[in-house]
């Protein structure tokens, strides 16, 4: 998707990963199970982490080069 | 062997570019790279005709290609089609693809073509059809048509096909069970130990090196900018619609949710087989944050949310079915307006 232009900020656990395949801009997520989610926290707790690391995603989508977390 | 040879109008002698609009006319007998091929062929072999068609013609009328050759192959009773080698000419290449392709599905006929690795060709195709490697240019035709001679053989004559890299034809993404004499520990000691010696020796699972994507360029205003999701965790409307598979899909789903506020946790089921899914089935949001982007659209932090997101399943695909899908996405995406993705990976 980024080849054909389309800024792509990608959120994954395993981002060793992600970088080796070339990702330009990556985000940490939550765990692999729940990239943007934790079944742990109490449902608006985990709704407020959701909020946050998409609101970082759009940040880093605003962000010329390359963003590694 | 009865053979039919597919030919640009460069390749068939017909002229270049000014000639690239000719429609497909077929020729008795070997034209060109074909008397070679038939040399390689072997006796007892013979190129029964020739289809020939210009660049663009064959790049804007596939299906009339493909059917022309179709034609030629039921006249002379042909028992493989040979196309190309189209180097890294992408319109023959392209061409010469579904052309095989096509004799394959439509006729049960086997076929064989050749190009570079570069030619967009083999992206298309390489997963029906075998591609030989032809090497960038016409330097590699003696030994390009003489691999395509024997594969063709091999293939006519319904004999197993080898490895890629011990037959000369381009990978095709398929995992192959095989049974070997030593085990996994064993084989791997032993390549150890020639890398320790310094001796050569090949990693059975080849690393393609990643290529450098350059950074597209960052959204200049998050709040006139179109969004959508992708994952590659395999959300799936319940039922599974497309028939994603587990593992090694190939296939990737849009699911419109545009009737809905948030993802009902019951209309929603995850194909993947590599990772628990129950969290992401227990609440989709998990995976695809819909919930919180709505929001950011109500707050004006975002210009919009497209209303349907992309879905597959990354899990053992080999890379380059995973780039052909993730150029599949990308056409669909710009075609709806789309400025920047969110991809969530498990």
């Amino acid at each position: 998707m980024e080849k054909a232009g389309i800024p792509v900020a990608q959120i994954t656990a395993m981002t060793p990963v992600a970088k080796a395949v070339g990702s330009n801009r990556i985000i940490q997520a939550r765990g692999i199970v729940y990239p943007v989610g934790d079944a742990d926290l109490p449902a608006n707790e985990e709704k407020a982490l959701r909020r946050q690391i998409v609101q970082k995603a759009l940040d880093v989508l605003a962000t010329e080069g390359r963003t590694t977390p | 062997m009865r053979v039919v040879h597919y030919l640009n109008q460069f390749f068939g002698g017909l002229g270049g570019e000014e000639n690239a609009d000719l429609p497909p006319q077929t020729q008795i007998g070997a034209v060109g790279p074909g008397r070679l091929l038939e040399q390689l062929l072997g006796s007892g072999s013979q190129v029964v005709s020739t289809v020939i068609c210009g660049d663009n013609y064959a790049a804007e009328n596939l299906s009339a290609v493909a059917s022309a050759v179709g034609d030629a192959v039921r006249d002379a009773q042909a028992d493989l089609v040979i196309a190309g080698p189209c180097f890294q000419a992408g319109r023959y290449g392209t061409a010469a693809g579904e052309v095989c392709a096509a004799v394959q599905a439509q006729l049960g006929v086997p076929a064989v073509t050749a190009m570079a690795l570069e030619n967009p060709g083999v992206d298309l195709y390489r997963e029906q059809v075998y591609i030989v490697d032809s090497g960038p240019d016409v330097s590699g035709m003696q030994e390009t048509l003489a691999t395509m001679a024997r594969l063709g053989a091999k293939l006519v004559n319904k004999e197993p096909v080898g490895r890629p890299f011990d037959e000369g034809y381009l990978p095709q993404g398929l995992l192959r069970s095989e049974f070997v004499v030593q085990t996994a520990a064993n084989r791997l000691a032993q390549m150890l130990l020639a890398k320790i010696k310094g001796e050569p020796f090949a990693s059975e699972i080849p690393t393609q090196p990643a290529e450098p994507v350059p950074v597209p360029p960052a959204l200049t205003d998050l709040s006139r900018a179109t969004v959508a999701i992708v994952t590659d965790g395999g959300l799936v409307p319940t039922g599974n619609p497309d028939q994603i598979p587990r593992s090694f899909a190939r296939v990737w789903g849009a699911y419109d949710f545009a009737q809905q506020e948030t993802l009902p946790p019951e209309e929603y089921e995850v194909a993947h087989g590599g990772y628990d899914n129950r969290y992401v089935e227990e609440d989709p949001h998990r995976l695809v944050p819909v919930d919180v982007l709505r929001e950011l659209v109500r707050e004006g932090k975002v210009g919009k949310l497209h209303e349907e997101f992309l879905s597959t399943t990354g899990n053992g695909n080999p890379l380059e079915n995973s780039r052909r899908m993730g150029r599949e996405m990308a056409a669909k995406l710009k075609e709806a307006g789309v400025d920047a993705v969110i991809l969530t990976s498990t």
